[in-house]
């Protein structure tokens, strides 16, 4: 069963010079506990997306399937992570980890908060650093701490935005490995946009090409690689293939745009 | 070493202050009813100490409630033009207006209005000339509140309420405290200026006007003194609170 689903999505904004058309026939398919990885070009309306399933915007037309019941307003199964880690910097990372269990879960008693949090923190090898502020950690580190709030709650969707897109390249791979962690240790269906093909083969189970503005499901990619990847997987032939097929995609979604 | 850097610096500096005045005064050679010197003050103060103590808590407690108001008032008109535009767009105008007007100009139209009410106008003079900067960085901090940080929160079906709770309100108190810290000696400006101009008015501002008509220097200069001490100490128990609430926000120092 999908557990998430987007059917004829379409979208446009209001500006001063009209609307301005986003989505427009956006169409996805996520099994539960799958991992869908999103790209597109610059500005096609991918965080637009983002916004779509978290039910922080309502579609103009099409519908948001989200666990069986259309989205029509933002739901407490659902986590965000952002390509900014925005943490809170008047709380200290264990607080700032705990932030959605205050609203999601007011009752729960305060150990058990915290052992959840720091049961996570000590998956991303936070342990430590959990009284530091946001200010004392690297970049990386803060974006580990982001990734831990936004499942701090168990939510059955994780919706990332660019979560990787602003660290350097070792870093960013070891997050993806974090991450491959993550999944294997908690129970979300993810939805993770990117602007990197190799983090889309390595993390997704699919990966989706949106087309140029306004977005359009262009093309559909099964990632056929074993669940237990490592980072050498990307150097094998059948990675290589993928990626050439993606890159193809891409040139394709970008030239529409220059015809145009 | 380092608390004695912390202390021992602005004592130097006072003292240096203190000796550059004596000295101006002596190298000059200006007799007391022109400029009165460091030297004078202490006798002024032992003089009249009894006067200092209750005029100097009358212009401090006019002050302090000032400057709640100032709070309380500021505040509350900058959440309101922090989170309506179209409350911003209609307020923004008339306070920028209201806040070019020299207070002085106001004294004669409170004091006839409020006829008497000595305690009401100083305090009322405070609050307006005070709850400007607390409004505009109140309603700039809420306003410029980053999407995603209410987002975070709104993902999760969070009220809005909980979301000016728990984000936009922590994250102005920096700002705010800012703000507050000049909002603090534009209140001493407009209590003394009540006390000053009105005609039977208490506190430091009419201790300075009757040493100034009995020709009193030292005492006038002694009241200026005792409002800068005033004014010090006001002014770091705001710190104090900023360290409090908002030391979060002080970047540790390289
Ligand atoms: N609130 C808004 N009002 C008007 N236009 C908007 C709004 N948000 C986004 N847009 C426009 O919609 C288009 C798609 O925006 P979106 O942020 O979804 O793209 P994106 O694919 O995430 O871009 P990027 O790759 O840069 O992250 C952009 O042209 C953007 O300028
Ligand atoms: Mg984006």
């Amino acid at each position: 069963m999908n557990l998430i689903e987007t059917k004829g999505v379409h979208h446009a904004y209001e500006t001063p010079m009209g609307p301005l058309p986003v989505l427009a026939g956006l169409d996805l398919a996520i099994p539960e506990s799958s991992f869908c990885a999103v790209v597109g070009p610059s500005g096609c309306g991918k965080s637009t997306l983002t916004r779509l399933i978290a039910g922080l915007l309502i579609p103009d037309e099409g519908e948001v399937w989200l666990d069986g019941a259309q989205v029509k307003s933002p739901r407490k199964t659902v986590g965000m992570a952002f390509q900014n880690p925005v943490l809170l910097e008047w709380r200290t990372i264990l607080e700032n980890v705990i932030l959605p269990l205050e609203i999601v879960a007011p009752g729960m008693p305060r150990k058990q908060r915290v052992d959840r949090a720091m049961e996570l923190l000590d998956m991303v090898g936070l342990t430590g650093f959990e009284n530091k502020r946001p200010s004392e950690l690297s970049g990386g580190m803060r974006q580990r701490a982001s990734l831990c709030r936004s499942i701090v709650h168990k939510p059955r969707v994780l919706i990332m935005d660019e979560p990787f897109g602003a660290l350097d390249a070792f870093t960013r791979e070891d997050l993806w490995q974090t991450m491959r962690d993550l999944r294997a240790a908690e129970p979300f269906t993810g939805v993770l946009i990117t602007h990197d093909l190799r983090e889309s083969v390595f993390l997704g189970d699919q990966v989706v090409v949106l087309s140029d503005r306004p977005a359009r499901t262009q093309h559909v990619l099964d990632v056929t690689l074993p669940a237990d990847r490592t980072l050498d997987i990307l150097y094998t032939p059948e990675a290589g293939e993928m990626l050439h097929e993606l890159r193809d995609q891409i040139r394709i979604a970008q030239n529409r745009n220059e015809a145009a | 070493m380092n608390t004695l850097k912390k202390v021992g610096v602005p004592i130097v500096s006072i003292v240096i202050f203190l000796l550059f005045w004596e000295g101006l005064v002596w190298i000059n050679d200006w007799p007391k009813y022109k400029m009165a010197a460091p030297s004078d003050l202490p006798d002024a103060f032992w003089k009249f100490r009894w006067l200092f103590l209750e005029m100097g808590w009358q212009t401090l407690w006019r002050t302090v409630i000032g400057l709640v108001l100032a709070v309380l008032v500021g505040g509350a008109l900058g959440m309101i033009m922090g989170l309506s535009q179209i409350f911003r767009g209609a307020l923004y105008p008339l306070l920028v207006g209201f806040n070019a007007i020299p207070k002085a100009t106001l004294v004669p139209v409170i004091a006839l209005i409020f006829i008497g009410q000595h305690d009401f106008n100083t305090v009322l003079m405070a609050v307006m000339i005070s709850f400007f900067p607390i409004a505009v960085s109140v309603s700039i901090g809420l306003s410029t509140l980053e999407p995603e940080y209410r987002d975070i929160l709104r993902a999760l079906g969070a009220s809005r309420f909980t979301i000016f709770r728990k984000i936009a309100l922590p994250k102005t108190l920096p700002e705010f405290f800012g703000a507050l810290k000049v909002s603090v000696t534009l209140a001493f400006i407009g209590t003394n200026l009540v006390e000053i101009v009105s005609p039977h008015g208490r506190g430091l501002g009419a201790l300075f006007k009757s040493g100034e008509i009995n020709g009193n220097y030292p005492l006038m200069f002694a009241v200026l003194i005792a409002l800068a001490i005033l004014g010090i100490v006001l002014y770091y128990l705001v710190v104090i609170f900023e360290k409090i609430f908002a030391g979060w926000a002080e970047r540790p120092q390289t």
